[in-house]
């Protein structure tokens, strides 16, 4: 007897199964490589491009002189301020608005909570601009607000409502309340009712069953939506353009300025840099945070 | 030991409907003080919902609930005092072992060093002592039910309320955590009131069992009675096996099969009867007919080995069929007769059974 037949009869079909597991990851690799290239073609070539050129000079050598200019400026450091501050209230105004009324949906019977959750996606069948443009209309010296609220006589002169960073705080509110919405209510349905029964006949008032047991319940929703729309704001650009009257100027809006006025990709690309660096450092605390809340949020009395 | 603090139950007339369907169907119950009373019934037949209502989850539609002799029916249920384990635990998966545990004594201002000695203790009672720090999703089923358990009773309530805790255990950690919980009442004494669909769990546990059925309590009694002698058919057909045979009343004695039947001493049902027949109480009989016995004849068909012990299905001469069972010991297996084998049965007098047949309950 030959020793491939005494292996052979010792592990019946080895070598057949392990080709067999080889072919199906092999399959399996081949389906994901379309997602692969494009990924890659459309994300990680442009991105890397950008890098590029944010260490090209004027001249079209390698320099720093792009981020030495950022620095230098004061204007750009302004930018960088006014940008984190308007996502930061923004973020802040949207948990006010948002968690009170996740909250009604989420103690809503499902049918009548999903028919007012279509109520709340209905924003994202018009584009940003349709929208942005109706708060023009609505906000503007002689719009609707400031007509009924003169004609109510709430006021006498109209309201300067919009071209400034109020309006632009209006516009971006409204854009991303259902952001902040979305997966503050899924956290929120996922919380099991009998946590809320346990600690209701351990004792705790409804309020203190709120307190204690859902709102910590639904923390990883709420902080999940909470980053989104901090990150989403970082970038907006369409809505500080529009309804900030060039007194609003966000990372976005001198990224365009620097390229359509001053045709300096260089300066753009080193801005859209240390835009994408400070998010990925954000994002990066972020995850480490709610990890450790999820650790350390149990140290109870 | 901590007997005193023990309060009874008194429920008059709670009664709740949804829609057309009687969940609660005018309940009385008594609960004695520092009892273990289980609500025993199958899924459906508003054991869960009467205990919702002790709890104060469920607002009955009409109906008295007193702890002590306080009415407490209309009682929130943060305000109710009362410990309770619930079904999946509801352990709450943000804060660890000892935050839980904590939790109701936090609640009710106790000082935190007094709190962290009376959160260790209930620890040490369900056997987790120093599992404080771990979190819930790292323990085990049975740790997680000890650990409910340990909130449940650290705040000493007078009453302890059990929502099927044992379901989601395995077999084996059932029947340790049956003891063990058997045990605790023991020790600690508050009045308990358990549900389960479980009747030897109910058996195993209870000083008492209500078995409930269409939202009445169908009887209430000790184990041993409620098996030995059941109220009725439905409580029979419920707990344990057992077969119904059909008897005719003639001449002041019950027949069965033409055979005048020997009961024990004490009333006969009135109406319809049946004989009730638990397959371990039959023996097979290899010699004649005896006196202190009622004897049943007929044909073996299916002879089956169950580990512990065998069963015999047999068609009795007039077309009813009857199960035997057995330990299955050696001697036994070896005399066992055959598929098809004719066999003479005997029953002891005190366990023949007459039972009002009442199988047309709603």
């Amino acid at each position: 007897m030959s020793l491939r037949r005494a292996r052979a009869d010792a592990e019946p079909n080895a070598d057949a199964l392990r080709r067999d597991a080889l072919a199906e990851r092999v399959a399996l690799f081949g389906l994901s490589l379309p997602a692969l290239v494009l990924v890659i073609v459309t994300m990680v070539i442009p991105v890397a491009w950008l890098f590029w050129l944010s260490f090209l000079g004027d001249d079209g050598s390698v320099s720093l002189i792009n981020y030495q200019r950022l620095i230098r400026q004061p204007s750009y450091a302004r930018i960088f301020l006014a940008t984190f501050e308007i996502s930061a209230l923004t973020t802040a105004i949207c948990v006010l608005l948002g968690y009170p009324l996740a909250y009604v949906l989420s103690q809503l019977p499902p049918r009548l909570a999903n028919l007012c959750m279509i109520g709340v996606l209905m924003p994202f069948w018009t584009s940003i601009l349709v929208r942005t443009y109706a708060w023009l209309v609505l906000l503007q010296r002689h719009g609707l607000v400031n007509d009924w609220g003169i004609r109510l006589g709430l006021w006498n002169q109209p309201l300067t409502l919009v071209h400034n960073f109020g309006g632009t705080l209006i516009g971006l509110v409204h854009i991303m309340l259902p952001f902040l919405i979305l997966p503050v209510y899924a956290s929120m349905r996922a919380i099991d009712r009998v946590y809320l029964k346990a600690a209701a006949n351990l004792g705790a008032s409804p309020v203190h069953v709120f307190w204690r047991v859902f709102f910590p319940l639904s923390l990883p929703g709420l902080l999940a939506g909470m980053l989104i729309v901090f990150i989403l704001c970082l970038g907006s650009y369409v809505t500080p353009e529009m309804l900030g009257g060039g007194r609003v100027i966000m990372v976005a809006n001198a990224i365009a300025t620097d390229i359509q006025l001053f045709f300096n990709w260089g300066a753009a690309s080193a801005l859209g840099v240390v835009l994408l660096v400070l998010t990925s450092a954000i994002l990066y605390a972020a995850s480490r945070l709610i990890r450790l809340n999820r650790i350390f949020g149990g140290h109870g009395p | 030991m901590a007997r005193a603090g023990a309060l009874p139950i008194t429920v008059r007339r709670v009664a709740k409907a949804y829609g057309p369907v009687r969940a609660l169907d005018h309940i009385d119950l008594d609960v004695r003080s520092g009892e273990f009373l289980t609500l025993l019934g199958p899924s459906g037949s508003g054991k869960t919902t009467l205990l919702m209502v002790l709890a104060g989850f469920t607002r009955p539609d009409r109906g008295s609930l007193k702890f002590g002799d306080a009415e407490v029916i209309r009682l929130a249920p943060h305000k109710r005092d009362v410990g309770m384990v619930f079904q999946n635990y509801a352990l709450f998966p943000h804060m660890n072992v000892a935050a839980n545990i904590g939790f109701p004594l936090r609640l009710r201002g106790v000082p935190k060093a007094d709190a962290a000695r009376r959160v260790e203790q209930a620890l040490e009672m369900v056997q987790l002592g120093g599992y404080g720090e771990r979190r819930v999703e790292q323990l085990s089923g049975g740790q997680r039910q000890r650990v409910a358990l340990a909130r449940a009773i650290v705040f000493e309530p007078r009453i302890l309320l059990m929502d099927e805790p044992l379901s989601a255990l395995d077999k084996q950690l059932r029947e340790h955590m049956q003891i063990e919980l058997r045990r605790l009442h023991e020790a600690l004494g508050m009045t308990t009131v358990y549900v389960t669909h479980d009747q030897r769990e109910a058996l195993t546990m209870s000083d008492r069992i209500a078995v409930i059925n269409h939202g009445r309590i169908l009887q209430l009694d000790t184990p041993r009675r409620i098996y030995d002698r059941p109220s009725s058919r439905s409580v029979a057909e419920f707990i344990g096996e057992s077969s119904f045979l059909p008897v005719e009343a003639a001449n002041g004695g019950f027949f069965h099969a033409g055979a005048k039947l020997k009961l024990p001493d004490g009333p006969a049902p009135a109406g319809r009867c049946l004989l009730m027949v638990r397959p371990e109480r039959l023996r097979i009989l290899t010699g004649g007919a005896a006196d202190h016995l009622n004897v049943l004849r007929g044909t073996v068909q299916e002879v089956v080995y169950q580990g512990e012990s065998f069963l015999l299905q047999v068609l009795l001469l007039d077309g009813s069929r009857i199960a035997v069972r057995g330990v299955s010991s050696a001697g036994a297996m070896a005399v066992l007769p055959d598929a098809g084998a004719v066999v003479t049965l005997g029953l002891g007098i005190d366990d023949t059974i007459l039972l009002a047949d009442d199988p047309a309950l709603p």
